[in-house]
């Protein structure tokens, strides 16, 4: 059976009407394990790259951040808007992690907009701090992805 | 199937009127924005925005993908496209439909009718609907011989334009090749489509639209008829409801033409057939049909009634035209003027910027449509739709003292508007008496006392 992101927005619903803060479904082998104000929400299909979630009630704006006041620090921000992975496939590593040194050139993940994968580069030379973007979650035009420390290259 | 979340894939005047109404119906809305819009007033209307791209609307507004990446990103069951922009691709339709996200409009194949206005025109001879005389100009020969019948003035207008875009008038038979030309070369680059087709021009015509809804299903009601005759290169400036002046007689069989032109199509959603309308003659030609709400609607709500944006949603999610039963409770008449950032002193020269303070109406009868308040930014890259200010009365003549009164009151502060010409037209008594032609306004600015104002001042 193939899950459309439309089954999963019903799915979410019901759980965002509930009084419940999990849900755990088992359909034909594919399972699904939605939390509220929890983590990422994890989708677990052979082979098929997660949907987006839906997850984020629509009445929770997202909190931006503090401004990055450290000279230090690099925001790499979203070139446009789409599903953001930091693997290049399910199952696979990270393209990067924190304390990962990383070139201006160096792939640091994947926006997908209707099946189509832009890889997104680092942009600057340093270390990656902290990593913002949730895997399998649609990011925004602009939003920070990570950050990146030029201070503790050697 | 109900709409929970909607998707607004536009911005200004009408992001915000959508969202309203869709917060009244106890819908969510999510506006896709463009970086230039993130702290505009539909953005803090709706219940969440996403940022889709930069400002310039090619590489954010007018991106069918990001558009409907946005809507199943964030879990949107359906998308309202609004007015421009994306509203009459067929293309975008069709990836909505795709992906299981319901395109608030017509079906795609509809929109790529009315778009066609070749196949328009088919549709329209099919039922009887009246046409100019004209026709497909697939090449020099045809066309001359086309237009020896024709007769000058005549327009050469482009299959896939619309709205007055990529049209040339041709007064003298000698310029007729060089206009087909210039025609094609310019809708083939505008549109990616040069066929090109010949209409007469009619002169000293009215534009007169009739609003229709239609559930797809065959079932198609109108909501009466718009005059929007005050116009400047087609773009229109002020629309009222009822025309005036027209002859019961000859209004029924407009609302009849329009009624059979949508039903021919088997209409699905809100759509205005626009028609040339020679009321002196009792004549009146079909124009095209525009397949989506129109910045002229709110006139018709007004008399009608009918909030014409919850008509869409309901025929969207399969109500059909239960909640629309039209006719009966129309009254009054209601009058629009389009407050446009553009300078009428400067060959109305768009006049983007910070607006530094904006006072709109409030009074009874009054309606205002707007995204401006004071601070608002009036970006450089959209079009320079600031708000519309609305007037109903119980008959023209009270629509007018209201309209004036509150155009009066306006300020809008820190660039430049066309708030002073509408209070020029509307205490103008050609104007005034009612039924002005689509060549008003032109000869209005061209007056010896208005060119020597512009001159001077």
């Amino acid at each position: 059976m193939t899950l459309t992101a439309r089954d999963i927005a019903e799915i979410t619903r019901l759980l965002e009407d509930s009084s419940f803060d999990e849900l755990e479904l088992e359909i034909d082998g594919l399972k699904i394990h939605l939390r509220r104000n929890g983590d990422i929400p994890r989708f677990l299909a052979k082979g098929d790259r997660p949907k987006p979630p839906v997850s984020e009630a629509a009445e929770v704006r997202p909190l931006s951040p503090p401004p990055i006041t450290d000279p230090n620090l690099t925001e790499v921000r979203a070139p446009l808007l789409g599903t953001f992975y930091r693997a290049p496939k399910p199952g696979a590593p990270p393209f990067v992690e924190v304390g990962a040194r990383v070139e201006p050139d160096t792939v640091i993940g994947i926006i997908e907009v209707m099946k189509l994968m832009n890889a997104v580069r680092a942009g600057a030379r340093g270390v990656v701090r902290d990593i913002r973007a949730r895997d399998g979650v649609l990011v925004e035009y602009g939003e920070t992805l990570l950050l990146i420390d030029a201070r503790e290259l050697s | 199937m109900s709409i929970r979340r909607i998707l607004v894939a536009n911005r200004g005047e009408i992001a915000a009127r959508i969202v309203r109404t869709c917060h009244k119906l106890n819908i969510e809305t999510v506006l896709a924005a463009s970086e230039a819009d993130r702290d505009s007033l539909p953005a803090r209307l709706a219940t969440r925005t996403v940022c889709i791209g930069p400002a310039h609307p090619t590489a954010s507004y007018l991106k069918p993908e990001l558009q409907v990446q946005a809507a199943l990103g964030t879990g949107c069951d359906a998308i309202h496209p609004g007015y421009g922009f994306l509203s009459e691709r067929a293309a975008f339709a069709r990836l909505c439909e795709q992906h299981g996200v319901t395109f608030i409009g017509p079906t795609s194949e509809q929109l790529a009718i009315a778009g066609d206005k070749l196949a328009a025109r088919a549709a329209a001879k099919g039922v009887d609907v009246p046409l100019a005389p004209g026709g497909e100009a697939p090449s020099l020969e045809v066309a001359r011989e086309l237009a020896a019948r024709i007769g000058m003035p005549l327009l050469v207008k482009a299959a896939g334009g619309g709205g007055g875009r990529g049209m040339k008038l041709v007064e003298r038979a000698e310029d007729l090749d060089a206009a087909l030309e210039l025609a094609a070369a310019e809708a083939g680059a505008a549109f990616g489509d040069a066929r090109v087709y010949l209409e007469r021009f009619v002169t000293r015509a009215r534009h007169i639209e009739v609003q229709v809804l239609g559930d797809g299903a065959g079932n198609i009601v109108h909501l009466g008829e718009r005059d929007c005759s005050v116009q400047r290169r087609y773009q229109k400036i002020i629309e009222e409801t009822p025309a005036p002046g027209v002859p019961q007689e000859l209004r029924a069989r407009l609302h009849d033409a329009a009624l059979r032109f949508a039903g021919r199509l088997r209409y699905r959603g809100a759509g205005t057939v626009e028609f040339l309308v020679d009321v002196a003659r009792d004549e009146f030609y079909f124009l095209e049909m525009n397949a989506r709400i129109q910045v002229e609607h709110p006139v018709t709500e007004m008399v009608s009634g009918v909030d014409i944006v919850a008509a869409q949603i309901a025929i969207a999610s399969g109500s059909g035209l239960r909640l629309v039963r039209g006719e009966a409770w129309r009254e009054g008449c209601a009058i629009e003027c389009r407050i446009n950032a553009e300078d009428p002193a400067r060959d109305f020269a768009p006049s983007p910027g910070t607006v530094r303070s904006a006072r709109w109406p409030d009074a009874e009868g009054i309606r205002v449509d707007t995204h401006i308040e004071s601070g608002a930014r009036v970006p450089p890259f959209y079009d320079s739709l600031l708000g519309k200010i609305i007037a109903h009365g119980r008959d023209r003549a009270q629509a007018l003292t209201r309209l004036r009164a509150a155009i009066a009151v306006t300020r809008i502060e820190g660039i430049a508007t066309n708030l002073g010409l509408h209070a020029e037209i509307l205490a103008d008594p050609e104007f005034m008496a009612g039924g002005v032609d689509t060549g008003y306004l032109a000869r209005l600015l061209e007056r010896p006392a208005r060119a020597a104002v512009r001159q001077h001042g």
